[in-house]
């Protein structure tokens, strides 16, 4: 099917690559077969199957990546062995995990302790499906997506908290704790700093506020509260999803593996893919909502250099921003060392929370007064 | 454990964890049992003994060639400085002057291995914080001196180069070179560990004003080295009592008040920039002479209590040897800083958080094989 060919003149620039004709067309063509209740089950199965393997694939990516990402920051080549610069290493490794024996400790929980890591995996897995990835790619959208976002995304610590709990092991029970007390702490930052933009762009709709910046990125048109609120998302959310300098949950210098040290197997895979894919959605986020989503980049009155920008698909642009900011995440996470359980808390409810707060404040007076760039 | 346990509070909501003797930040095998009110460690109990080999029960039955290989295995990252004790204690019993190569050579092995055992430190403390790239560049630059070490004596770690009375062999024709060239490396890389550890805020945080050891406790624990330095306690035995070439070169010695864990940290990052200032004085002038002074084949040492004290990577180092004139010594007792510093933990823990601990752990730079013996 030709997409580029449907487009009409009058259609904004932005839109030569609208992918929900083709899901339209999938619908319509389902629907021609079969009845409502039908269809709707068709599709669920389908976008399910699709979310799946788009999972696996980014978790199986973002291990590859981090560990060349780390390996180049830490003067080595990293994985060399497995193909061609390594890029089979990661599926080598999940078919170790996989079958790997899935030890349980004595005394353990067991109906917890294997429930934990699907917790954890079904919290990010629901998260996804807010994410648009192009126009008209996106599962779920509906006028509420950034809460349902952070109700989704907050769901995770429940696993970990099982986890610790049920493994019977006090590091892992240490661990637990801290993660819950961090996450819980900063989702509070998380959820004002995403507050900012959607003040700006007057939705909680992702649809919504892609499309808002087809002018220019909010992290241009909002200048100093977006800013100010993209540097405390950063800092939150790499907390939020326990990476380094924040992963005291765990910190393996000190708690061995935290809540994770009993798992293995595929158990410990879920974790491990889990933790990556809470990177991509917090990335994918950040991008979406930061560096506008899958629109492509524009300067003012360059008509010609803005054509050629809109020709690039909006998912490359889409998935380049989100690695920009994963390169970001990596990149303080090889450098910094770890914060101690109390600095964390300080860090959060006395210097995040005010600023944030203060900034939520200075966003509303910037929008009501009218001092940004339409 | 029985004290740890026993010293519980249940009302408290105390509980006890082992820490080691498998963990990622007791550096081998030293076992702590932490007493624990949530994330505060309220006491401590450390158990020796996993390593235990008996070094020196062994040193009793073997000569005195014989014991300097059994001194590597003690404090494995200052192996040649262990080495240099037992031979200067020898050396000094029967009253033989060894040559002014042999001493300038032993030195700027010492120093070397100092800055190795350092660059290990660094890489390790880094690790222990969470900023896991250090490891790499630290173990990058120490690849350079182990090479050294490799090209004149054959072994990296554990060297055995000393012998009473001299050296194994002399040095490879490009000792000279591969020297200065690292101090020319190293200069450059050494800004670069500052850059990524030493001036970064979350480091400053974690590690000031934690462990904070005063001048008295210092001396009354009988710590030393690097660690009893940050604590304003002037302990160098290369300038209390110099040996080997110490009295020829020129060399400050670092010394700290604050005494806590960045003090700790910053003596030794100082350390490594002093310890190339002695090798750059002593490399161009190595004198000639022989490597190897005449020596009996089986030495005896006359009846009498022998001590020398050398100051290795960690402090300071002792040998104490009872002879009866036999072949080999009669009782051989190593003053080792590892077990020393270890004491001070019980003192420094109380009312810090594990993260807290484990940074204590690092400054204080335990080598377990040290401790045990």
């Amino acid at each position: 099917m030709n997409i580029i060919s449907q487009v009409t003149d009058s259609a904004p620039k932005y839109i030569i690559y609208d992918f929900g004709i083709l899901t339209s067309r999938i619908h319509e063509w389902l629907s021609s077969m079969m009845n409502t209740t039908w269809t709707s089950v068709v599709e669920m199965v389908l976008i399910g199957v699709v979310f799946l393997s788009f999972y696996a694939l980014v978790g199986l990516i973002l291990v590859y990546a981090e560990r060349k990402v780390c390996a180049f920051i830490q003067c080595r080549l990293g994985p060399m062995r497995v193909g061609p610069w390594g890029i089979f290493q990661t599926i080598a490794d999940f078919i170790k995990l996989l079958m790997k024996e899935l030890l349980i400790t004595r005394n353990a929980d067991k109906f917890l302790f294997n429930v934990a890591p699907f917790i954890v995996i079904i919290a990010s897995f629901l998260a996804i499906g807010t994410i648009p990835f192009a126009k008209g790619i996106q599962a779920l959208d509906f006028n509420v997506g950034v809460l349902y976002l952070m109700s989704v995304s907050s769901l995770g610590v429940l696993g970990i908290l099982l986890a610790g709990w049920a493994s019977n092991n006090k590091y892992s029970l240490i661990g637990a704790m801290r993660s819950g007390a961090q996450i819980v702490s900063y989702e509070l930052s998380v959820g004002l700093a995403l507050m900012v933009v959607v003040i700006f762009a007057g939705s909680m709709q992702f649809s919504e506020i892609v499309q808002s910046q087809a002018t220019g990125w909010w992290i241009w048109k909002g200048h100093i509260p977006v800013i100010i609120a993209f540097v405390i998302f950063m800092i939150a959310s790499t907390a939020e999803t326990n990476r380094g300098p924040f992963d005291l949950a765990e910190a393996e210098s000190e708690l061995t593996a935290g809540f994770h040290t009993e798992y293995s197997g595929i158990k410990f895979a879920f974790f491990f893919l889990a933790e990556y894919m809470n990177m991509f959605i917090i990335a994918s986020i950040a991008a979406t909502v930061f560096f506008g989503g899958w629109m492509p980049l524009h300067f003012g009155n360059f008509a010609a250099f803005n054509h050629a920008m809109d020709y690039i698909p909006p998912f490359v642009w889409f998935f380049s921003k989100t690695m920009f900011v994963i390169f970001l995440m990596m990149w303080f996470k090889w450098t910094f060392p770890r914060l101690r359980i109390d600095q964390l808390l300080t860090l959060e409810w006395k210097y995040l929370l005010p600023i944030n707060l203060v900034n939520v404040v200075l966003a509303a007076f910037i929008v009501l007064m009218g001092w940004y760039l339409i | 454990m029985i004290e740890a346990i026993t010293g519980i509070k249940d009302s408290e909501q105390e509980y006890f964890i082992n820490m080691g003797p498998q963990h990622p930040s007791t550096h081998g095998v030293l076992r702590l049992v932490v007493n624990l009110e949530g994330e505060i460690v309220k006491s401590l109990v450390p158990h020796c003994g996993y390593i235990h080999r008996g070094i020196e029960k062994m040193c009793e039955k073997d000569t005195y060639q014989q014991v300097i290989h059994l001194t590597d295995r003690l404090d494995y990252l200052s192996a040649h400085i262990n080495n240099e004790a037992v031979c200067l204690l020898v050396e000094n019993a029967l009253e033989v002057e060894v040559s002014d190569r042999i001493k300038y050579i032993r030195t700027i092995m010492a120093e070397l291995n100092r800055i190795a055992s350092h660059q290990l430190w660094w890489a390790a403390f880094g690790m222990d914080m969470g900023a896991l790239t250090t490891f790499f560049y630290g173990l990058r630059d120490r690849e350079y001196i182990l090479n050294i070490f490799e090209q004149t004596t054959g072994g990296r770690l554990l060297q055995s180069y000393n012998r009473p009375g001299g050296l194994m062999n002399d040095i490879h024709p490009d000792f000279v070179k591969k020297i200065k060239e690292f101090i020319v490396h190293f200069r450059k890389k050494l800004p670069e560990y500052d850059e990524l550890l030493t001036g970064n805020v979350i480091f400053h945080n974690r590690t000031r004003n934690i462990g904070t050891l005063t001048r008295e406790n210092a001396i009354n624990y009988g710590v030393t080295g690097p660690s009893g330095r940050a604590s304003n306690f002037a302990c160098d035995v290369r300038k209390k009592y110099p040996y080997s070439a110490y009295d020829k070169v020129d060399f400050k010695e670092i010394l700290f008040t604050e005494g806590d864990s960045l003090a700790r940290y910053q003596v030794r990052v100082a350390e490594m920039w002093e310890s190339m200032k002695i090798l750059e004085q002593l490399v161009d002038g190595i004198p000639e002479g022989p490597f190897m002074m005449k020596m009996k084949p089986v030495i005896k040492l006359p009846v009498g209590e022998y001590y020398q004290r050398v100051e290795a990577a960690r402090g300071e180092f002792g040998v104490y040897v009872i002879s009866t004139g036999e072949k080999n010594p009669y009782r051989v007792k190593f003053r080792s800083p590892g077990l020393a510093n270890l004491s001070t933990l019980n003192h420094l823990s109380p009312n810090v958080k594990i993260a807290d601990l484990v940074a204590i752990m690092g400054s204080l730079d335990l080598v377990i094989p040290d401790i045990d013996r």
